[in-house]
């Protein structure tokens, strides 16, 4: 219970800190498709017999830089799509090679934090820090080349290099997160708590506090009812990204246009 | 010649019955989905369609729980979708892509929680694969008359539908000015998705349903920019997509390693990842005008 309690809180601040940019950039679509596809190296990692979290590691990096690769030459939506539909596809062959599987892909797409074991949260607890340095480091010119990207180019901010680095940081989260809370809804902890802190408040710091507190609480209400009812955790962690949102907004709409975001899109 | 023939369908192949049904179903299917991806890829709805395929796994574990057929499961949730995400939706395309995936997330949770009621309370433990990455082998011959009926109107809806369509999605403004509904053609063409989306889960699964949505209407709109040519291309795509993978999975049953045949999906998904990269590096810039 108390590898359980830390993974999440990993999880969390990791998905409050990165979830921020992803809001901020408008790359819910992206965010969605990665930790899905990686889902498939996770299929493969378990066919092959090597480390699952070198699988989704591989398969988030191929897939984000996939997305990139693809998107700079056409439509970024319909990159996004294919590459996610072709790495399920193959995820879904590996899974086909395999004969063990059913329990082990509902817990991977639907999360299994109870399941996480002591060996697993050193990792877990190095890729976080990596990914938060990784996003302090940049912090500056990711958030101009997210807010304004013209700006960013004038003052001599590579955008398509950051662009690479949010891929990669994305990657990185994802590979994490993925085993504790499921490739279907880690997308619902790093939109659901960025989006309201968001609509909350107009100050950039403020609002990536905001919203790692909120993913840190939805993330630990998830486990703690999850625990109770014995119901996948995956289960509250949707309801709790939604139930963020939906009160952002209320909130946000009581407000009026008071506070209208200053780094609204 | 023969020879060749038989190397490409292997032997058994047009007198088994779970093939007849999977090319009639499949192809239907298909052909629905890429004439509505035309206008999902037109207005850059890819993740709607997407997320629509996501939360309809909500409605397919719920009808195995309630033990209905998961085609109405299917729809019902992707319509109720539809209706949610419009209404919540903002307009601004960021905001409306933060709406489709909270929506989405919250579908996702309830699916998952009715994925873990059917695998608890039933014996049907291969539930969770079945409603993810679809059956095309295992599709009932029952369950054909729905199946037209839900082409019949998806494709009804794109038909009727087609001048006010494609002006508000080329151009919102204009189309209200002409006094076109944007909102009402806007719904009715999330149903239409919602719909194709329903079809192509009980053939290729929910969540690969995207790649038969944009894959190929995206391919079409590389080749042609006239938007009622794509869709008959988008639609064609699809078909053959989906029937060669068909013929691949039947074919593929004395592949290794396994000897039991390589999923139909795998091979549908791969084929239009295939079709939209070719398309991509022959490049034609005329494609621009899709955007």
């Amino acid at each position: 219970m108390v590898n359980a309690w830390t993974a999440a809180t990993i999880v969390g601040v990791v998905a409050g800190v990165v979830g921020f940019f992803v809001v901020l950039r408008g790359a819910a679509f992206v965010a969605d498709a990665v930790p899905q596809g990686a889902f498939a190296g996770a299929a493969g990692a378990s066919l092959l017999g090597i480390s699952t979290i070198a699988g989704l590691a591989v398969f988030a990096l191929a897939g984000a830089l996939g997305i990139g690769w693809l998107g700079h030459r056409g439509r970024r939506d319909i990159a996004t799509a294919l590459v996610l539909v072709l790495m399920l596809g193959l995820g879904l062959l590996f899974l086909s090679f395999t004969t063990q599987y059913s329990l082990e892909i509902f817990s991977l797409l639907f999360g299994e934090v109870l399941g996480v074991s002591t060996g697993q949260i050193l990792p877990l607890a190095l890729l976080g820090l990596a990914c938060v340095l990784i996003v302090l480091i940049l912090y500056r010119p990711l958030l101009l080349s997210s807010v304004a990207p013209e700006s960013a180019a004038a003052s001599g901010i590579s955008v398509t290099r950051m662009e690479l680095a949010f891929l990669v940081i994305l990657a990185i989260a994802t590979s994490m997160t993925l085993p504790v809370v499921g490739a279907l809804l880690i997308f619902s902890l790093m939109v659901g708590p960025p989006a309201a802190a968001r609509s909350l408040t107009s100050r950039p710091l403020a609002a990536l506090g905001l919203s790692v507190a909120l993913a840190l609480v939805t993330v630990w209400v998830a486990i703690a009812a999850s625990f109770e009812t014995n119901w996948p955790v995956g289960f509250f962690v949707g309801a709790g990204g939604a139930v963020c949102y939906a009160a952002g907004r209320m909130i946000a709409g009581f407000r009026g246009s008071r506070a209208r975001p200053v780094v609204a899109s | 010649m023969s020879e060749l023939l038989r190397l490409i369908f292997a032997p058994g192949f047009f007198s088994s019955a779970p093939v007849h049904v999977a090319l009639l179903v499949g192809g239907l299917a298909a052909l629905v989905s890429g004439a509505v991806g035309a206008f999902t890829v037109l207005r850059g709805q890819s993740y709607a369609g997407h997320a629509l395929a996501d939360i309809s796994v909500t409605g397919g574990s719920a009808s195995f729980l309630i033990g209905i057929s998961p085609l109405w499961g299917f729809a019902g949730t992707g319509a109720l979708a539809a209706g949610v995400m419009d209404m919540i939706g903002v307009r601004r395309p960021r905001g409306r892509d933060l709406a489709t995936g909270i929506v989405r997330g919250a579908g996702l949770g309830l699916a998952a929680l009715f994925l873990y009621w059917d695998t608890t309370s039933t014996r049907t433990t291969g539930v969770a694969i079945t409603v993810l990455f679809g059956s095309m082998f295992t599709v009932s011959t029952q369950i054909i008359p729905l199946v037209s009926l839900f082409s019949v109107v998806a494709l009804g809806i794109i038909a009727v539908l087609y001048r006010p369509l494609l002006l508000s999605s080329v151009s919102p403004e204009l189309a209200s000015v002409r006094g076109v509904r944007v909102r009402f053609t806007g719904i009715a063409c999330l149903i239409a998705i919602a719909l194709a989306v329903s079809l192509s889960a009980i053939t290729i699964g929910t969540i690969l349903s995207t790649a038969l949505i944009v894959g190929p209407a995206a391919t079409a709109f590389r080749l042609t920019s006239r938007p009622g040519l794509a869709t008959v291309y988008a639609a064609l795509i699809a078909v053959a997509t989906t029937w060669i993978g068909i013929v691949l999975a039947y074919d593929s049953f004395t592949w290794p390693p396994a000897h039991n045949g390589w999923p139909v999906s795998f091979f549908v998904v791969a084929l239009v990842f295939t079709a939209y990269v070719l398309a991509q590096l022959a490049g034609r810039r005329s494609a621009r005008a899709a955007k």
